[in-house]
């Protein structure tokens, strides 16, 4: 328990060993150093958490400072970590799922000549998300979060000779950068307002009532507006599809599990500030909501099977904003939780598929897997159930969670646009699975040729992540079920102030989750009609709808919109400004300044004729003239 | 008693007959012992009036200067020789790379 600072230490001491003297390393060394420190971080993490049971609300958080950070007049920020439940939950996520996906990049990564550097990215990554998630200032906690947002970009563009990766990864980073902008305005007008950045003195000054609902939603809003940047949310979101020219497992750790639910974890600790201003936690919502739905129809069309997944995090990530927006921070922590395993079982079953078939991710040249990839299809399939939402699996307690919350708030409009959101989930997933794993072979001829099931250092992750996407939900059951079954709620109380809950009569809330469960059937039954029964019926649709579908498979044009709107302008007026004021103003001046120079250097050179007698007589002349001055 | 003016105009022709050789001969020994004949001009100039005005001040800047003009001879014969070596030739025009 006293030993929790060691945390993001030893991921961060790790990489820093293979960053210096990686080279020199043997190749099996390096992946066992870079599995074991994230192991020994889940270890601390777990032995940190039931130290965490033990204490009493009153002593949390508890608190290390390392040392003093910056100190300038009234500024001054420590290296203190801290752990409560919160953060506590964010670091078995972040070193658990972290650790298998390690474990998965040994083998999926084994053949690739970036194979050191691969891992000291993926080792610094954790170290940041781990700061990110234990700093106790949010100064700290914003190194974290340019850290993870750094890693991020190393890693999409891992394979940086590609041009399209090298150019996704700094659109990840751009887009980013606009809302960290907004993110580090609203640090400093809390510093300003509160005169420091520490969790505890901020949640002191807002109890007190030292801030005004102004500056409140205010600073929320400027704090969220930074989180859609970092979580994909829009209109910030238009980087993540891209991401995924990163490998596989970096995607599954980076833009599915941690980093991207960095946003949700920072409004669920802000959330007395959320909760202060309702105009910052309405506008939260509606973003999630219009996020959950927007995402999900952009899914429905791709072919790429990494995409679709990419577009279902943004749309899941949503559901975590509706729930912090409506007040329920609890669920939408429950869901980060849930999502991170069943989102990165997805991804890496999606890269076990690719690797069986030679980096194939067009699921147009797929589709009869199943009995080729006996263990990657079941575990699949458990992870695609559990994102439907389907009754038992972890996805559904989360999400329902998440909507009955919703429902109970009154916000009826919101609710609704996350049910339809669920039945196009449940939708999309099937496609995937159907289009993957069912139907004929539409394998191209080379990849057939190396079909072959993932060795067991990627499928035994696969297992374990399988097994969480099951059981995980169960610590969080619905609360129709007593006030006690949530026990994931009463851990995070002490972090989350349940606010005032709206109490639903109990008819009601087995009606929603009637609901809920109605729409993930309906979706998995109507993507089965669409490619199982009747393969037809998509043609049909297209035919019958040519525009609606050319405007969901480009993706209602937003990159093209952006492009004409922003990034265009930008790229001509620096053109323009480079022609006219750098090339003819300032080059100019500089290359002037030059040619007079040389000019008037070879006009005096002449003087210089290199005859002693010439500068003997020039200081005779001298001499006559000042003896001529001072004589007349 | 010779009078002090005397040593003075003897000064000046001293002078003029070091600026005139400086400038008409061509080899660089001969220009070199023009400058000497310059400073020693100078020397008796300070000699005659340090004897006029009783002081001995004047003698001591002598001895400076004769200092100086010795550790010079030393300098500037080594040069010549060295750039003798080098250029065959001891002909001041021949000797312009600092030409601009």
């Amino acid at each position: 328990m006293e030993m929790f600072w060691l945390v993001p230490l030893i991921p961060g001491a790790s990489a820093l060993i293979l960053a210096v003297f990686g080279r020199w390393l043997p190749k099996k060394y390096v992946s066992w150093q870079a599995c074991l420190s994230v192991f020994a971080s889940f270890l601390i993490s777990l032995v940190s958490f039931f130290g965490l049971l033990k204490l009493t609300p009153e002593s949390l958080p508890v608190v290390k400072t390392l040392f003093r950070w910056i100190l300038a007049g009234r500024f001054s920020a420590d290296f203190a970590l801290q752990l409560d439940s919160l953060s506590s939950v964010m670091t078995l996520v972040v070193s658990g799922v972290g650790f298998l996906i390690h474990v998965y990049s040994v083998g999926y990564m084994a053949h690739d000549k970036g194979y050191k550097r691969y891992f000291t990215y993926l080792n610094l990554f954790t170290f940041a998300m781990l700061i990110l998630v234990m700093g106790a200032n949010l100064v700290l906690m914003f190194v974290g979060w340019e850290g993870v947002g750094l890693c991020s970009y190393l890693l999409i563009g891992f394979w940086f000779e590609k041009h399209s990766a090298a150019s996704a990864g700094k659109k990840a980073f751009i887009v980013n950068r606009i809302g960290d902008a907004a993110f580090i305005l609203g640090i400093f007008f809390l510093f300003l307002h509160v005169g420091s950045g520490d969790f505890r003195v901020i949640n002191e000054a807002i109890e007190a009532g030292h801030i005004a609902p102004a500056l409140a939603t205010l600073v929320a809003l400027l704090l969220f507006a930074g989180a859609t940047g970092k979580s994909a949310q829009i209109p910030l979101y238009i980087w993540l599809p891209d991401a995924m020219e990163g490998p596989t497992p970096v995607s599954a750790l980076i833009h599915a599990a941690t980093m991207v639910t960095a946003g949700v974890y920072m409004v669920a600790r802000m959330n007395l500030l959320f909760t202060l201003s309702g105009t910052a936690s309405q506008v939260v919502a509606i973003v999630g909501a219009l996020t959950a739905i927007f995402a999900a129809t952009m899914a429905l069309t791709q072919n790429d099977i990494k995409r679709v997944l990419a577009y279902s995090t943004i749309s899941q990530i949503g559901y975590m904003f509706i729930g912090c927006g409506v007040g329920a921070y609890a669920a939408g922590m429950f869901h980060l939780y849930t999502h991170a395993f069943f989102k990165s079982l997805l991804f890496l079953a999606a890269g076990s598929v690719m690797h069986a078939l030679s980096g194939e991710l067009d699921m147009r040249k797929m589709g009869g897997l199943r009995k080729y990839l006996p263990l990657t299809y079941p575990t699949f399939l458990i992870g695609a159930i559990a994102i439907a939402g389907v009754p038992f699996l972890s996805g559904f307690f989360s999400k329902d969670a998440i909507l009955t919350r919703a429902f109970a708030q009154g916000q009826y409009f919101i609710w609704a646009l996350g049910i339809m959101g669920a039945v196009l989930t449940a939708f999309y997933m099937f496609r995937l699975i159907f289009l993957t794993f069912f139907g004929e072979e539409r394998l191209e001829p080379h990849a057939k040729e190396h079909l072959h099931e993932s060795p067991p250092l990627m499928t035994i992750p696969l297992v374990i992540l399988a097994f969480f996407s099951i059981v995980a939900g169960y610590v969080g059951l619905p609360v129709v079920l007593g006030e006690k079954a949530n026990f994931f709620n009463r851990f995070l109380e002490p972090v989350i102030h349940p606010g005032h809950e709206a109490h639903l009569s109990i008819s009601t809330e087995w009606l929603l989750i009637l609901i809920s469960v109605a729409v993930a059937l309906c979706g998995i039954y109507i993507a089965s009609v669409f490619y199982l029964k009747s393969p037809q019926t998509p043609h049909r649709l297209v035919a019958r709808f040519p525009k609606a579908y050319k405007l969901l498979y480009n993706k209602y044009y937003v990159d093209e919109i952006y492009n004409a709107a922003f990034v265009n302008p930008l790229v001509n007026g620096s053109r323009l400004v480079y022609d006219n004021f750098d090339l003819k103003v300032i080059d100019g001046t500089i290359n002037g300044t030059a040619a007079t120079t040389g000019f008037a250097g070879k006009v005096l050179g002449f003087l210089q004729s290199g005859l002693v007698k010439d500068y003997a007589l020039g200081i005779l002349l001298g001499v006559v003239i000042f003896l001529g001055y001072l004589l007349f | 008693m010779i009078p002090v003016s005397y040593f003075f105009i003897l000064s000046i022709l001293l002078f003029v007959l070091g600026i005139i050789a400086f400038f008409i001969k061509r080899d660089l020994i001969t220009m070199f012992m023009a400058v000497e004949i310059m400073l020693n001009a100078a020397n008796l100039a300070f000699i005659a009036l340090a004897k006029a005005a009783g002081s001995p001040a004047g003698q001591v800047i002598v001895f400076f200067v004769i200092t100086v003009a010795a550790a010079e001879a030393a300098v500037g014969l080594a040069i010549i020789m060295l750039v003798f070596r080098q250029k065959k030739s001891i002909k001041a025009e021949d000797m312009r790379l600092m030409k601009g």
